[in-house]
């Protein structure tokens, strides 16, 4: 995740649990998604306990991002291109899963 | 008891806690013994340690970045039969889900650490957990991996 590193996000919580981070997210931004690991989140793929919540507060993009000697942060990252690709990766997930629950029935 | 062959992956992180380096390079000959192909996937300093402590490469093979495998696992360039993943820390645990969600390799938590019981109850997804308070004695936390792997005299 080195790439996160280099956009120079603020740090808005260090050192936490990863559920912590989920609890902050979920009660802090106006719209929190909810995605699986793996997700892919400014060119990187998530680490996480599914299921892991973004938020997005105007045009900021709050994230949770977990180190492997450090723990689990919290950050904030501005990126209004980032903002929409996140909003419409979700719908197209959830589009995906409707569709497949449909199948099954 | 494990099936033999097959390819296996270590999963290891900040190598703080002493036990992790032992086991790792342990489980690395019990399962090459036993016809697996094995890849550990940690961070630099966990890999550095194993690397300096197998120069020859009797036990090691293949290692590669922790967050590269992750990576190369979610876009399907590399799928694995059994999972060994290694935690002390919450960190620890976040990236064994990681590793439980994007694969569909049957998962090992191996958790050790003092606060290893605390830890095993945030371990809510599907695995095999073995777990031992062992920081810097491996005997304990072997010692089950024996027992649940069939490797036990």
């Amino acid at each position: 995740m080195g790439c996160i590193e280099a956009l120079k996000p603020e740090v808005v919580l260090s050192r936490i649990s990863f559920k912590e981070a989920r609890e902050y997210i979920e009660s802090h931004a106006p719209e929190v998604h909810h995605v699986n690991p793996g997700f892919k989140l400014f060119g990187e793929y998530l680490i996480g306990v599914p299921p892991i919540a973004i938020g997005i507060e105007d045009d900021n993009i709050l994230f949770p991002f977990t180190k492997p000697c450090y723990g689990t942060f919290v950050l904030r990252l501005k990126d209004i291109a980032e903002v929409e690709r996140l909003r419409l990766a979700v719908s197209e997930e959830m589009k995906k899963a409707i569709k497949g629950r449909g199948k099954r029935r | 008891m494990l099936k033999s062959g097959g390819r296996a992956l270590l999963l290891i992180g900040c190598p703080e806690v002493p036990v992790q380096t032992s086991l790792a390079l342990y489980l690395c000959s019990r399962l090459r013994m036993n016809g697996w192909e094995v890849v550990v996937a940690g961070t630099g300093a966990a890999l550095k340690l194993l690397e300096v402590a197998d120069p020859e490469g009797h036990y090691l093979s293949e290692t590669m970045d922790l967050d590269d495998c992750i990576a190369k696992a979610v876009e399907g360039e590399i799928a694995f039969d059994i999972c060994f993943a290694f935690m002390h820390s919450d960190a620890g645990v976040t990236y064994g889900a990681t590793i439980s969600s994007i694969s569909s390799a049957r998962i090992y938590a191996l958790i050790y650490g003092r606060e290893a019981e605390k830890l095993a109850e945030m371990v809510e997804y599907d695995c095999e957990k073995i777990v031992a308070k062992a920081v810097h004695n491996p005997a304990p936390l072997k010692i089950r991996l024996d027992k649940v792997m069939g490797w036990a005299a």
